[in-house]
């Protein structure tokens, strides 16, 4: 893959009136041309930083977000009150961290907003931290994306001496890996062991930095947090239907004119949200959720993007990541290169995932290549069966749902390439993102 | 909490899956519960285990070199109380 570092462009809205109702993050950057604090307090106006922190802000704080139905704009998708409970649940003094290490290649949303909007994720962090009774915010960039901690370093100095800073902000740079941004690999390398996920049997466990409690939070869930708090969350409500409300940015790559990072209405039809990139042919099929998401194909466009509508036709939403395929490429071979990424990829710590993935990727490459043994196609379904769910983290169960995608989407390409006879596209360069430098 | 009592809550077996290291001794002390994958890693299926299976699992549990082997007692059903 190419060593190249691509910094992502936030391209202009499709015309200018659809700013107001799908450009609410990066409204003061639109208005402005503008990141720095003057031009964001300007468009969005001030903080309501309280001036007593008590138990009856904190309480309206936590009902406010609970009432928005905001949910982590991550890859879970898990409603954003309940992480804020269990932390409030647990003692002071804990950490806010600010989860913008995007380790998914195919995604620069988060380094898009921190670079745009980084006040408008900072006011998010600030209140947030305060709810929660936490002593400091801390930031974690990759240490592969100078730009995004530069843009975080300008705004954090500009708010030093103004009052937007009541809890002290520290930044810290985890190794730019794509599981590093799994909340307990951050967790675990924040705390001074390495970035690779810890083994939680029981969900719902909080997680600590010594004694601490931490709570993390995706870097675009904590800019929302922001507007909510200053419009309330019946104005964030207003859009994306009621089980997804409100906006997501999502990373459009791939086979398009105009690729980048847009706002979007949760549950716009996936083939309008695919039209603000321009998608350069026929689309036939889209990577949905990045490289441990789940293909869709190009007949399902009038899907709404929104969580419970892509799952039912086998989609992810995930971290918003889009990736659009033309006819002109071979899904088999794409899927064999993400496989094997990911593969090299492994925290290196469970052994169905150590061995699994770089087994289920060699799969694929003899598959893509059109010279299958005959045992292949029982051999790798058996592989994915014994790689799901198998480790601490949800890293390999990505890969399985990604590959499995892959057989039924492209199921007539997959029996041609089976029978030695691969797709005309196999020699086409990827349409993929390329991977960062490592 | 109250210990349980035997029979009123689940046992279920699991594996962590970042201290397991492939001894493979679980599968040879409790083959009617674990498996091994193509690479010898344990393959458990999380039902529960039937009583007679509880006190061998108990003891291919102390003896895994990782202490991978989990044997977990979940709360009873229900929060009815004696």
């Amino acid at each position: 893959m190419s060593p190249t570092s691509s910094t992502v462009a936030v391209p202009p809205p499709a015309s200018p009136d659809a700013t107001p109702a799908a450009g609410t993050l990066f409204g003061a950057w639109w208005s402005s041309g503008r990141s720095d604090l003057a031009a964001h307090v300007a468009h969005f106006g001030p903080l309501p930083v309280p001036r007593r922190v008590d138990d009856q802000w904190c309480d309206r704080f936590a009902a406010a977000v609970a009432s928005s139905g905001l949910t982590g704009r991550g890859g879970a998708a898990f409603p954003s009150a309940r992480k804020l409970a269990l932390v409030r649940a647990g003692r002071a003094g804990g950490l806010l961290v600010v989860n913008a290490s995007e380790g998914e290649p195919a995604s620069a949303k988060d380094a898009a907003l921190v670079s745009c909007a980084p006040h408008l994720v900072l006011d998010g962090a600030e209140l947030t931290a305060l709810a929660v009774r936490a002593e400091r915010v801390v930031v974690c960039v990759a240490d592969d994306r100078p730009d995004t901690a530069l843009a975080v370093t300008y705004a954090v100095a500009e708010r030093a001496g103004t009052g937007l800073s009541p809890v002290p902000v520290d930044i810290r740079r985890p190794p730019g890996r794509f599981v590093t941004g799994e909340e307990s690999a951050l967790v675990s390398w924040l705390d001074g062991g390495p970035a690779a996920p810890s083994f939680r049997p029981r969900r719902g466990t909080l997680l600590t930095v010594g004694r601490r409690p931490v709570l993390v939070h995706n870097a675009e869930t904590l800019a929302h947090v922001a507007l909510i708090a200053r419009a309330g969350a019946a104005a964030f409500r207003r859009t994306g239907p009621a089980e997804a409300p409100g906006t997501l940015l999502t990373t459009i790559t791939g086979a398009v004119e105009r690729p980048g990072v847009y706002e979007v209405a949760m549950g716009t039809p996936l083939g309008e949200v695919l039209g603000r990139a321009a998608p350069r042919q026929a689309v036939a099929a889209v990577l949905t959720g990045g490289f441990g998401g789940s293909w869709v194909p190009g007949t399902a466009l009038a899907t709404p993007y929104a969580p419970g509508d892509l799952a039912r036709i086998g989609g992810v939403v995930g971290a918003g990541v889009l990736v659009v395929l033309p006819r002109s490429s071979c899904g088999v071979a794409e899927t064999a290169r993400i496989a094997a990424f990911m593969a090299g990829e492994s925290a290196g710590q469970c052994g169905p995932c150590v061995f699994g993935l770089p087994a289920v990727a060699a799969d694929l490459a003899a598959l893509a290549e059109g010279r299958p043994d005959a045992a292949l196609g029982a051999r790798l379904s058996g592989r994915l069966g014994a790689v799901d769910g198998r480790g601490a983290c949800r890293h390999p169960d990505g890969v399985v749902r990604m590959v499995r995608s892959a057989l039924s989407v492209f199921a007539d390409d997959v029996r041609a390439h089976l029978r030695g006879a691969p797709c005309p596209g196999l020699r086409r360069p990827s349409v993929l993102p390329p991977a960062r430098p490592r | 909490m109250a210990p349980t009592v035997r029979g009123t809550g689940e046992v279920t077996v699991k594996v962590n899956p970042v201290a397991c290291e492939a001894y493979g001794y679980c599968a040879e002390l409790l083959p009617e519960l674990v498996t091994l994958d193509e690479w010898g890693y344990p393959v458990v299926d999380g039902r529960p285990v039937p009583d007679r299976l509880v006190d061998l699992a108990v003891a291919a549990a102390r003896r895994c070199p990782r202490r991978a082997l989990l044997v977990e007692t979940a709360p009873p059903p229900s929060p009815r109380r004696r």
